[in-house]
């Protein structure tokens, strides 16, 4: 049997019911990107816990030029060290008929007698190579599925300047690479980076590095601290040319993976925080309407022994349904988004498994968040019904007192026609609300320039990366430091038209108790076509002394220009350096140092060596140069400026654009439920007066006028505000997001305010469309017989 | 002005009005004919329900008969659209309502402005408001008003267009006797001064002393047309 105040509940909603169904939206909204984004950043993380236990993700690795087979059971001897695992690893270029393009590749050899201890490959299709067979080799899965490889089919590789053909047997995916990027690079390419796993007495051969093994990889026990037992491997792999243990920390693949789980929780933090926000200021405005309008109903019920807990029940249940209706939509929207952003995730990431699932908690805490939010709303409202004392309620409220408007203090009335003044002291008088009202609105604009905010963003970083600060056409790397005569080598080549060389060393830098693990890349003194630029893209120029950091580099180190860096060179003579920080230099990806080549020459002390060199080429003879370039041995690789991140716009491309338009679409929603909700409340309150108007002769247009003028001046304020707003929630997100990987820079386009200030006008002219129909059916005689 | 005025402004054949209330049809009017003379005061007699208010929104255009025509100034206003109702109540017509329906943001003057600001020729909002004595309060609000000098207002607004009929329901039914017969001498003013055709509805039979014409209504009828042999001044009214 459902109680008269329960009956009463539902009759108020019903009512209610086109402002419940804009509300709830925007509690559905909040609640879809909560469940959307919590259950795909928890599915990912279980995922990568999953893959991990399950593929014997390795704990730490270390590089080494070239150190005997032997070594392997003094490393596994180290205290702490539970498992050893000793391989090959070389680069490689590929040749893929039909794609122009040249690949990079990365070899790594599969151990000599069964499967890998760490790091063990997941095959999708087919089967691990046969231990002594040379030619057979697994592909990684990104790119024989960009390529359409299967099992069977043959590949040729460019391992060490000679041509090898493979035979593809299986296709794979590993812990190791779960975000298949190539080193050094800034976005995945798929089409244009993969690994090869092949035997490791075929790679020994062609790398002549028989007996001896060049990376190696460790499982510690649990709880043993990485850094002592990095120290001790580093000592052992010292003379053999190590270049440094590095944890799962510094591990490439799960540094990506890292970061950008933590943008996910950013978002599964920030969205539904404003979504929700938003909802409880529309639910406290439509509750306080209500409560008001029914005081003679509230005294009734006190009057016949309801309790104000009961008052105060009632009213909560509305709420509850309104919010609970909601969330339940939105669980659904946000399971079925997570489902798609999964998808997009695994495109990214090669998990060999992505189980999407939404949990329990998510959709317990998208209920709870919901109305805890809702409620919290409300309360203000709800306590003004439990205190409305019943005799008092009887009474209609007092009238409310207008005053001339401090422009009319100031003598500029004759400016204002009667109808502007009423829209004006509509605002004065009510300033909190309209303030409200402009805050939520300006919300909705601001989550519509998060949409695009990525896109711009990707576009200026392009910009700045790839056109300001890179002028190459094609980038060689050797496979190791080389004297400098190459570079007349590579100037000879028809069509190469500039040739600059750089020399990139591993190090470490450290300033007090901080360190981290880089690169410093030594440039030609007055080089041009790669220039490291400051904030306002002003090119700086390389010091003849001292190191060029990289600002968010120099802030990790807690360093000043002026201070002294301890640098600690990996490779070659290995020696630790003091270099002064002469200045800083902004990138937007990578945390790097700079050098004058010369000076980076004196001070690792082994020789004028380059590690390869940009070069410009004739665009019609690019290919020419990069086929001649291919022959080379000491050639590790080359790239295209272009191509990589021409294809990493494309894969990014229909994500991106899905993702506009669903905060488009969110933000819209908050727009029309604001814009919606403050209007119907503005014309039940005002009917009277709107009625008085129109019998008084004035048009549905001009009553209309009057109506959705004021809410017409909040949102031309909304928009502005909403500008800075979304900047600053951009700016949030940004410095929320940002790694030593990856900086995201705030940059909007015009096309980003235009469409944030459209689409808000679109959505509050849509809503005033749906409330400007009612000002038809004001009730002209009802209205005049009836006191207020 | 004198009663019988040649001019004929409002002429109404046969109008009848049913509502359909849920279940309930109520005949508010069934067949009412009247003819209403230029610069003529008409007071509308009859108990709640007896039709009064109805005909008198119809006349004003701000409701349409289910059967019969109105004409003003031989212009069909059952045949009008909405669009030209409102233009006939801008141009034409002056309300006042029982609740006076001031608008609570504008001050005396402003609301009174509203209506002249879209009016053809109309006298400034400060002389509408001298014209009801209102001359010293004209940026007061609403709130800051009388009951009686809210109504007076109202009156302002009403014929500060110089409208050719004032329609007036209830004008004194919120308001006391001494302040009533305030409202009504600005009401007998507007009449002799302005020259509007005037009909003010009321269920109170002393007000009917100050008319040129009463008009009774029963049961959506009229019931009586009586012309008064002499007027009382509103002044000297009483109740």
């Amino acid at each position: 049997m459902v109680s008269a105040l329960a009956r009463k509940a539902l009759r108020d909603l019903g009512r209610l019911r086109s402002q419940a169904i804009a509300i709830a939206l925007v509690v559905a909204s909040g609640v879809a990107t909560l469940v959307m984004s919590q259950s795909t950043w928890r599915s990912l993380e279980l995922t990568r816990a999953r893959f991990y236990a399950d593929y014997a993700f390795a704990d730490m690795w270390a590089a080494v030029k070239r150190a005997p087979e032997t070594l392997a059971a003094r490393l596994a001897a180290i205290d702490g060290v539970q498992a050893v695992e000793t391989r090959l690893v070389a680069p490689a270029t590929l040749r893929v008929p039909g794609f122009a393009d040249p690949v990079r590749a990365v070899v790594q050899s599969l151990p000599v007698a069964g499967a890998p201890v760490l790091d063990r490959l997941y095959l999708r299709r087919g089967r691990l190579p046969a231990p002594n067979a040379r030619d057979e080799a697994v592909l990684s899965d990104a790119f024989a599925d960009a390529h359409r490889y299967r099992p069977g089919d043959r590949i040729q590789a460019i391992v060490h300047g000679r041509s090898q053909w493979f035979r593809v047997v299986g296709v794979a995916s590993s812990p190791e690479y779960v975000y298949q990027i190539r080193p050094g690079s800034a976005f995945p390419d798929f089409k244009r980076f993969a690994i090869l796993w092949t035997s490791r007495r075929g790679l020994e051969a062609a790398l002549d590095m028989d007996g001896a093994f060049n990376t190696v990889a460790l499982r510690l026990r649990p709880g043993v601290p990485a850094a002592a037992v990095a120290q001790r491997v580093d000592a052992l792999l010292a003379r053999y040319g190590g270049i440094g243990a590095y944890a799962r920390d510094e591990q490439l693949s799960h540094r990506y993976l890292e970061s950008e789980l933590r943008q996910l929780a950013v978002m599964a933090l920030l969205f539904p925080a404003i979504f929700l926000g938003v909802s409880a200021f529309l639910l406290n405005v439509v509750l306080t309407r209500l409560v008001g309008a029914q005081r003679g109903q509230v005294a009734v019920l006190k009057a016949v022994g309801y309790t104000d807990v009961d008052v105060a029940r009632h009213y909560l249940g509305i709420v509850a349904l309104i919010a609970a209706g909601g969330a339940l939509l939105g669980v659904a929207g946000g399971a079925w988004l997570g489902h798609w952003m999964a998808g997009v995730y695994r495109d990214f990431f090669r998990f060999p498994f992505l189980d999407y699932r939404v949990g329990a908690d998510v959709v317990a805490s998208g209920l709870g968040v919901s109305l805890g939010a809702t409620f919290a709303g409300t309360l203000q409202a709800v306590f003004g019904a439990m205190r409305l004392p019943p005799a008092e309620a009887m009474r209609p409220p007092a009238p409310e007192r207008y005053r001339a408007l401090l422009a009319e203090r100031l003598g500029l009335q004759r400016w204002f026609a009667p109808t502007t003044r009423m829209i004006l002291r509509q605002l004065e008088r009510h300033p909190f609300k309209a303030l409200l009202t402009v805050v939520g609105l300006a919300l909705g604009c601001s989550i519509m320039m998060v949409g695009r905010f990525q896109n711009d963003a990707i576009d200026y970083l392009t910009q700045v990366e790839f056109y300001v600060g890179q002028h190459y056409d094609i980038a060689v790397d050797f496979t190791e430091p080389t004297a400098r005569a190459a570079l007349f080598e590579l100037g000879a080549l028809p069509g190469v038209t500039a040739v600059e060389p750089y020399r990139a060393v591993g190090v470490r830098l450290r300033h007090r108790a901080r360190s981290y693990r880089t690169a410093i890349e030594g440039l030609p003194a007055n080089g041009r076509l790669r220039t490291p630029m400051d904030v306002a893209l002003r090119p700086v120029a390389l010091p003849p002394d001292g190191l060029l950091l990289d600002a968010y580099l120099a802030r990790m180190l807690g360093v000043r220009v002026g201070d002294v860096v301890d640098v600690d060179v990996l490779e070659g003579r290995r020696r630790t350096l003091l270099l002064r920080v002469a200045g800083t230099v902004d990138e937007y990806l990578g945390a790097r140092a700079y050098m004058r080549l010369d000076t980076l020459d004196r001070a690792l002390g082994d020789g004028a060596l380059v590690s390869g060199a940009w070069l410009g080429a004739e665009p019609a003879r690019q290919g020419a140069v990069m086929d001649a370039l291919e022959r080379r041995p000491r050639v590790a690789g080359m790239g295209e400026r272009m191509a990589s991140l021409r294809s990493f716009l494309d894969t990014m491309a229909e994500s991106i654009l899905v993702f506009t338009l669903v905060t488009l679409l969110l933000g819209g929603l908050i727009n029309f439920g604001v814009v919606y909700n403050t209007a119907r409340i503005a014309l039940s309150e005002r009917s009277r007066e709107l009625a008085t108007m129109r019998v008084l002769g004035f048009t549905e247009r001009e009553v209309g006028a009057v109506l959705l003028g004021e809410l017409g001046l909040l949102v031309l304020a909304a928009v502005p505000l909403g500008f800075a707003a979304g900047a600053l929630l951009c700016w949030g997100m940004a410095t929320a997001m940002q790694s030593d990987l990856m900086r995201i820079p705030v940059h909007f386009t015009s096309g980003t305010y235009a469409i944030a200030a459209l689409a808000t006008l679109a959505a509050a002219a849509l809503s005033a469309a749906a409330v400007y129909r009612r000002v038809a059916r004001l009730d002209l005689l009802a209205v005049l017989k009836a006191q207020e | 002005m004198s009663t019988g005025s040649p001019e004929l402004v409002f002429r109404a054949r046969g109008l009848t009005k049913v509502y359909r209330m849920g279940e309930v049809e109520v005949h508010a009017l069934r067949g009412v004919d009247l003819d209403l003379h230029g610069g003529e005061l008409v007071v509308l007699l009859g108990p709640s329900g007896s039709g009064k208010s109805t005909l008198l929104n119809i006349l004003g255009g701000l409701d349409v008969p289910t059967a019969g025509q109105v004409w003003y100034h031989g212009e069909d206003l059952t045949a009008a659209g909405a669009r030209a109702l409102t233009r006939f109540r801008r141009t034409h017509v002056g309300f006042v309502f029982q609740f006076y329906n001031l608008i609570p943001s504008l001050t005396a003057r402003e609301n009174v402005a509203l209506v002249t600001d879209i009016a053809e020729a109309p006298m400034t909002p400060e002389e509408a408001l001298a014209l009801v004595g209102l001359g010293e309060r004209l940026d007061h609000f609403p709130a800051q008003l009388s009951g009686g000098e809210q109504q007076r207002v109202a009156i302002a607004r009403a014929v500060a267009k110089r409208p050719a009929v004032l329609l007036c329901d209830e004008p004194t039914g919120a308001l006391d006797s001494p302040t009533g017969v305030r409202v009504l001498e600005v009401i007998e003013r507007v009449n002799a001064e302005l020259g509007t055709t005037t009909v003010v509805i009321t269920h109170n039979a002393d007000i009917a002393r100050m008319a040129h014409r009463v008009l009774r209504m029963a049961d959506g009828r009229i019931a009586s047309s009586e012309a008064n042999p002499t007027r009382t001044p509103a002044r000297e009214l009483s109740w």
